[in-house]
Formats: C-alpha cells, sequence, structure tokens
C-alpha cells in the first residue's frame, strides 16, 4: 500500500472516531445547520491564518470557536429565530473567508481543496494532530458526557440537578470547533457536516442507548471512510465526496431496517 | 384550621418580594413564598397568572429582578416537569434516564417506579410513554433523588378526576415517607385536596395565602364526582380580600375578614 493511502486511512479514521460521538449530539440537539455555520466560519479561518501566516488548524480552530460563542450569545435574541441569526452570520464569515482568500497578494490557493477537502495529501504531521487532538477530545467529552446529555434531554432538569450549563456548553463548543477545524482537510467546508450526521443518523436504527448509538456512529463513519478511499482510488473519484457517499449509501441501507 | 403535624420548623424555601419584569410586563408583583418540611403547599391562580415563573424562580431557572430567594442546596431539591419532550433521533430508555443523575441500583428503581404504579416501565423507551406514564417516570425520579424539597408543575394536568384523587394521595404519602417539603401547581381553582397545608392564590400578586378549610360539602361537587370522592376531595371556599376586574385590577372587597 502506498504511504499516502495508508496516512489518508489513519486521518479518516481518527476523523470517523471522534466525529461518531460529537456527531450523535449535534443531531440530538438539532444543531446541524449551527454545525453548517462553523464550517463556514472554518473558511473564514483558513485566510486570517493565511493573512497573518499563522498555523492554519489554530486560526480555524479559533475563529470557528469564537463563532459559536458569538451564535450563542445572538440565540437569545427574541426578534429574530436562532435560524435567521445562523443564516446571517454563516454567510457572512463565508463571504468575508472569500473576500480575504482574494486579497491575499501573491497567494495562489486551491480553493478546491478547501470545499471538498484533500485527504490525499494528508502528512504525517496531520496525522499527530488527529490522533493527539482526538484523544484529547474523546477525554474531555468523556468528561461533560453526562452534563451535556441531561442538557440535551431537558434543560431545567439539567439545571435544578446541578449541571454547569456554561462551562458544559463551551467545553462541547470547543470539541465541535475542534473536530471542524481537523474534518476540513477530509472533506472540506461544504461535507463536515455531513461525516458529522451522516453515521449518526445511520447508527440510530440500531442503538438502544446513547452510548451505544455513539460507538455505533464511530463504526459507521469508519466504514465509511473504507469504503469511500477505496471507492476513490478504485474509479478515480475525489476522495472527500466519495466519503459521504458512501455514508449516505450505509444510511439508506439502515432504512431498510424495519 | 388544619392541623398539620407532620409540619416542622425547618425552612426548605422562601421567596420574600419577588419581583419578576418580563418585556415591561410585570408577572410577579412583590410575591413572597415559604415552603417548610412536612408541608405541602398548592400554587393556584388563572392561566397566565405567574404561576409557572414562580416555580421556575423557586427553582433558580429564571432570575428575578429583586427580592430575596433562600433555598435548600443543590441537590436536596427535585423537580417534576409537566413532561418532557425527548428528540427521536435519542434513544434512551427509562432506566438510563435514571442512571444519569441519581446512580443507584436497579432495586432502588424499581421501588420507585412501584410506588408511581410504573414498575413495568423501567426498560421501557422515553419514547413509548404516554402523557400519564410519562408522569409517573418523572415523579419516580423524584422519589429516587430523595429531595428535601420536591417541586411539581401541574401533576394533575391531563389526569382524569379518579387519577387526580390518587395522585395527591400519592404525594401525601411522598410527605410523609420522605418527610420532604412539597411545592405544587394546580390550574384548578376549585378543587385542591384536603391534604394541601397551605394554599396560595396568585395573580401577579399574591392574592392569598393560606390553609384551606375543612372539607367544605359541596353539592355541587358532590353531584359531579359521586359522594365518596367528594369525601376524599375538598372543595376549598377561600375568602379573598378584594377581587379581580376584568382586567386583573384590584377591587378591594370590605365584606371580607380572612386574608392573607
Amino acid at each position: 500500500m502506498d504511504e499516502f493511502i495508508l496516512r489518508a486511512l489513519l486521518g479518516g479514521a481518527g476523523i470517523a472516531i471522534i466525529s461518531g460521538p460529537l456527531g450523535c449530539l449535534v443531531v440530538w440537539q438539532r444543531m446541524s445547520y449551527f454545525g453548517a455555520a462553523l464550517s463556514h466560519a472554518a473558511l473564514l479561518g483558513i485566510a486570517l491564518g493565511l493573512l497573518f501566516q499563522i498555523n492554519l488548524k489554530l486560526a480555524m480552530l479559533g475563529v470557528t470557536l469564537l463563532t459559536s460563542l458569538l451564535l450563542m450569545g445572538l440565540q437569545h435574541n427574541r426578534q429574530y429565530s436562532s435560524d435567521t441569526i445562523l443564516g446571517v452570520l454563516a454567510h457572512l464569515t463565508l463571504a468575508l473567508g472569500m473576500i480575504v482568500l482574494s486579497l491575499l497578494p501573491g497567494v495562489r490557493i486551491d480553493l478546491m481543496a478547501y470545499l471538498f477537502g484533500d485527504i490525499l495529501s494528508i502528512g504525517w504531521q496531520d496525522i499527530i494532530w488527529i490522533v493527539a487532538g482526538g484523544t484529547a477530545v474523546l477525554a474531555a467529552l468523556a468528561l461533560i458526557w453526562r452534563s451535556i446529555l441531561s442538557l440535551t434531554l431537558n434543560r431545567d432538569l439539567a439545571l435544578v440537578d446541578g449541571v454547569n450549563e456554561t462551562r458544559t456548553r463551551l467545553i462541547y463548543l470547543l470539541l465541535l470547533s475542534f473536530v471542524i477545524a481537523i474534518s476540513m482537510q477530509l472533506v472540506g467546508v461544504l461535507l463536515i457536516v455531513s461525516l458529522l450526521i451522516i453515521p449518526a443518523a445511520t447508527a440510530r436504527k440500531f442503538a438502544s442507548s446513547p452510548e451505544i448509538m455513539a460507538v455505533l456512529a464511530m463504526l459507521i463513519g469508519l466504514i465509511s471512510v473504507v469504503i469511500g478511499l477505496w471507492g476513490s482510488l478504485h474509479f478515480d473519484t475525489p476522495a472527500g465526496p466519495s466519503i459521504v457517499l458512501a455514508a449516505s449509501l450505509l444510511f439508506s441501507l439502515s432504512l431498510l431496517k424495519r | 384550621m388544619k392541623k398539620n403535624d407532620a409540619k416542622s420548623d425547618e425552612m426548605l424555601l422562601s421567596l420574600q418580594n419577588i419581583n419578576v419584569i418580563r418585556r415591561d410586563k410585570h408577572i410577579l408583583d412583590n410575591v413572597s413564598l415559604t415552603v417548610y418540611r412536612g408541608e405541602i403547599v398548592t400554587l393556584i391562580g388563572p392561566n397566565g397568572s405567574g404561576k409557572s415563573t414562580l416555580v421556575k424562580t423557586a427553582l433558580g431557572l429564571i432570575t428575578a429582578d429583586s427580592g430575596t430567594i433562600t433555598r435548600s442546596p443543590v441537590g436536596s431539591m427535585a423537580y417534576v416537569p409537566q413532561s418532557m419532550d425527548i428528540d427521536e433521533t435519542l434513544p434512551i430508555t427509562v432506566k438510563r434516564f435514571f442512571r444519569l443523575h441519581c446512580r443507584e441500583s436497579e432495586i432502588t428503581y424499581i421501588e420507585a417506579l412501584e410506588q408511581t404504579g410504573a414498575a413495568h416501565l423501567i426498560n421501557a423507551s422515553m419514547h413509548q410513554l404516554s402523557g400519564g406514564e410519562m408522569r409517573r417516570v418523572l415523579l419516580a425520579r423524584a422519589i429516587i433523588l430523595k429531595p428535601a424539597l420536591l417541586i411539581l408543575d401541574e401533576p394533575t394536568a391531563g389526569v382524569d378526576i379518579g387519577g387526580q384523587a390518587a395522585l395527591y394521595a400519592l404525594i401525601q404519602r411522598l410527605r410523609d415517607t420522605l418527610g420532604c417539603g412539597i411545592l405544587l401547581v394546580s390550574h384548578d381553582l376549585h378543587i385542591v385536596m384536603a391534604a394541601t397545608d397551605k394554599v396560595v392564590c396568585l395573580n401577579h400578586h399574591l392574592c392569598c395565602s393560606d390553609s384551606p378549610e375543612s372539607v367544605s360539602q359541596s353539592p355541587e361537587f358532590a353531584h359531579l364526582f359521586g359522594e365518596s370522592l367528594a369525601r376524599e376531595l375538598a372543595v376549598y371556599h377561600h375568602h379573598h380580600d378584594h377581587e379581580h376586574g376584568l382586567h386583573g385590577e384590584v377591587c378591594i372587597n370590605e365584606t371580607n375578614t380572612h386574608h392573607g
């Protein structure tokens, strides 16, 4: 096996495993549009990272986190629904990202790689990011799991039982921002949310508890990455979209159950 | 006045001169309320009178604009909401739901469910529960928490009259077995159980706060629900020191002596 394929497989597997439980939370909280808004903000992060010549992943992480905090703060606005506010902010960050990219002097970047991902270009350094960061994300998620699950089920009950909402939500948003930042290279801005949502949605049919659903979502994501990469090499199709297609096929199959 | 042996001097909840103003509306106007251990306090009032707001303020879910709140520490309070809406995509059983906050043995869960008559639901999915079953499960969860103060939001909403009597009997039993204080909301102005120690009537401000009289013999009530139930249930005729006009304004009623 060529080394670049091994790297792609490792990176993809890592991202699938991290996305599993977080994707379940996104699905349970009906936050898929929120995730999409964050992924648009990630593109602005890349543009700013290139502009100021800082680590692109850190730039993405910073911008997505700031955007998610801004979204959370604005969600209590009574005049506009959170849906409208998401729509405004998501497209604002996307537009800003495009403008900043176009203004960069002498930089010619492959926009397609950011929109649709470029997993075959993944390097060992990226793998280290995924493994180290992914371990930290899963550990942090395990710590807040009970709190975030409890808030998802019923906010009032959770608060009366003493769950610290602000801390839990902040950590959750940080983890979500991180996953979006590292998934960017795999599937790109336009497809990140699908990697969070589709395996989780597929897992729903087979799960009897939240934890089982999270683990199944990891496995289904993993299988999607393997099938998608194989398909991409075999049919010479772009890797990111192939992975999403594989995940969608698995989802369609799950619909046959009952 | 009804004598109450279970009541002690330990104050579990105290709201003093609470004001809550939202969007220029004075939802709670200088409301005070106390709940002692062993006491059942029923909050009544018309729809939109601020009952839910008062309960949420007591629970710490709403921040009052002014006033002082003293409540027992976190973990000693249990809340039973009217219902719960769980997203269909989140698979969860009753047992797992209990384990989220009360790590006890399965026997404890079953015993609590038995008290609310829902032991058979222990492995049921939360999505399959009917409104009544959900209420039993939520009440069982509160029993497992062994609270000092139990707060119930409209526990009888949507429950038929026979079920209501059973529910109130259960609440009374819980007060005795858990030795807790209970604050419950009822939207029903006319029927308050004899079990209630104190009735608080709210319409943005406190209309009255009093012990209910002994069971009164209302012929309409006996006619409607039967003599045996009528004996178990009490029709609470309390006296107001004022009446409300159509727009909620206060009209002082000179003839009444009884007020709170």
